[in-house]
């Protein structure tokens, strides 16, 4: 019986997991794997001659531009995730508020996210380079004067106001579905005994909803760090290259300047930067879960 | 009473109304400009146009291969999602019928996988593939998408496919079905609901998608966002072509958008609480 069952699972594995799992390997695994490797060694993009133990990190972590592209991430990440979370359960709880046009609301806001961020980030660049810069020169508002992509502190608050506008319209969804999916009698229990709106979202709605927190605030770390788009076509790392996000500065590194090795030094450490994030993210919802 | 809460539905009607403008306004702005000459742009960005024109549209419409890349960008999405869905869907059937310890640490090294961003391994990654890439590369483009889409699908699949009971499968089996067919004759067409959520999330991730298709395409082959940010980038200060290229690039998805939106949001929302 046991050796029928194994002879019928392996054949089972070879119709319906092998070509899947293999692709998933050669495709995502392998490559990652090899990346970890080839940043111990002195690779060109071709080949690599010998060990160069940790010299590819401590070339870029001598390297004063990548320091300013990690502390301009962190800061991006940081402010990106609370301003789109707090704006997408703004939106969230608007939606929901039984209003009969909520629906024609839901799909305005939804709409930028189904654009990519690069014909986003052109059609800002518009904005920011021209309407605006017009609009001020017409109506004297010193404000927009000068084009906001050109100073890199402005730069940085328009990447923030693209993204917001991109990725809130999504997370409003997730936000959403954990309203929801909120029982009505504990809402009414929680009515009766006299609880305001107020203390109903602090204390019942955002308790009961703390996985969809979870998700979306895990889903824009995730994306802060790997933005690429919106930057490349909004600011394009300009002016220079003091706006460059952690992945337009890998690009940079490997593909402009050929330096293969300390680009993908930086990539793993990007990665670790991700992982880690994403860790304590679970260690904190999980005590924010027994806390209920 | 009633008053103060018709009074608090307009002020929530009212931020509504605010934030839905706000929303949109960016792509009005582009709509209101791609019909006008430059100068009527420059002088006067908000207005309406003094002066209607398609000449933008023309331009643009040639300049930027618009037809060429709409029809690499179907053909890329579409084959990539079909695939995707054929693969992930029979890889979580195996994963959650069979239970033993290579099906579970699988499983496991599938969903850690999701953590890791593509910039990671981009790289390696092209020297790797590069000879594929050169013999065909919209092929290799639509081999890569399974397997960096392959984790989330089968993910997805996975939950789904949990909370059918296993009765079913037992009782086609006795029938003298095999695993093959039980599979696609009965459990696939159960998984409609979720296909959909597959679908639709993989779609948009794949439309959309830029870094890769960057690395990957040629001229011949690009896909919209390729071919739009290289028009603009040529073709920035002809800002009346550049619109009008803005709004031939977003029309497409909208459209299809408005055209499905009840299965876009359920399927986004069924994704979501995964």
């Amino acid at each position: 019986m046991s050796r029928q069952n194994r002879a019928r699972n392996r054949k089972k594995f070879l119709i319906f997991g092998a070509i899947p799992l293999s692709i998933f390997l050669s495709v995502l695994i392998y490559p990652f794997l090899q990346g970890f490797f080839l940043t111990f060694t002195n690779w060109n993009g071709f080949g690599y001659t010998k060990f160069s133990g940790f010299s590819n990190y401590t070339k870029s972590f001598r390297d004063p531009a990548f320091w300013t592209t990690l502390g301009f991430t962190l800061k991006f990440v940081f402010v990106s995730m609370i301003l789109v979370n707090a704006v997408a359960f703004g939106l969230a709880l608007l939606v929901t508020s039984k209003l009969k046009s909520s629906n024609i609301f839901r799909t305005f806001f939804f709409i930028p996210n189904l654009i990519g961020g690069v014909v986003l980030g052109v059609i800002w660049q518009f904005i920011f380079n021209t309407a605006l810069v017009s609009i001020s020169g017409k109506f004297k508002l010193p404000f927009f004067n000068d084009s906001w992509l050109n100073d890199t502190n402005k730069a940085f608050w328009a990447l923030i106001i693209v993204t917001v506008w991109q990725s809130s319209g999504y997370m409003m969804i997730i936000y959403i579905t954990g309203l929801i999916s909120i029982e009505q009698e504990v809402l009414e229990a929680a009515k009766v005994d006299g609880a305001s709106p107020i203390r109903m979202l602090y204390s019942i709605k955002m308790p009961l909803m703390a996985q969809a927190f979870t998700i979306a605030l895990f889903l824009t770390m995730r994306g802060g760090f790997m933005a690429y788009d919106v930057n490349l076509a909004l600011t394009g790392g300009g002016p220079y290259r003091t706006t460059e996000l952690i992945s337009m500065h890998i690009f940079q590194e490997a593909f402009a300047f050929g330096h293969f090795g300390t680009g993908q030094a930086q990539a793993v450490i990007m990665f670790f930067m991700v992982a880690a994030a994403a860790l304590i993210q679970v260690v904190v919802s999980k005590r924010m879960e027994v806390q209920q | 009473m009633k008053i103060q809460r018709s009074m608090g539905r307009k002020i929530i009607f009212g931020f509504g109304l605010f934030a839905s403008i706000t929303y949109v306004a960016p792509f009005f702005l582009v709509l209101l400009n791609s019909f006008k000459p430059k100068f009527d742009i420059l002088a006067n960005p908000l207005g309406w146009p003094t002066q209607f024109t398609w000449d933008n549209f023309q331009q643009a419409l040639q300049k930027m291969n618009f037809f060429r890349s709409l029809v690499n960008s179907i053909i890329i999405t579409f084959f990539s999602v079909s695939i995707l869905i054929v693969l992930s869907s029979m890889l979580a059937y195996y994963l959650a019928r069979t239970k033993n310890k290579f099906t579970k640490t699988t499983f496991l090294i599938l969903v850690a996988s999701m953590i890791v961003p593509f910039q990671a391994l981009m790289i390696p990654f092209m020297s790797i593939f590069a000879q594929f890439v050169s013999i065909n590369n919209r092929i290799a483009l639509i081999f890569f998408y399974q397997g960096f889409g392959v984790a989330l699908s089968t993910f997805l699949y996975h939950g789904f496919i949990s909370k059918i009971p296993t009765e079913i499968d037992e009782a086609a089996s006795v029938d003298g079905a095999n695993d093959f067919t039980i599979f696609w004759r009965i459990i696939f067409p159960m998984l409609r609901p979720i296909t959909a959520t597959v679908a639709i999330v993989n779609s948009l991730w794949i439309w959309n998608d830029f870094l890769l298709p960057r690395l990957v395409l040629t001229r011949e082959t690009q896909t919209l966002p390729l071919s739009t940010y290289l028009f603009y980038g040529q073709y920035s200060t002809q800002y009346g072509q550049a619109m009008a290229g803005l709004l031939l690039a977003v029309i497409p998805i909208i459209a299809f958008f408005l055209f499905l939106q009840k299965q876009f949001i359920s399927g986004l929302s069924s994704g979501a609480v995964k």
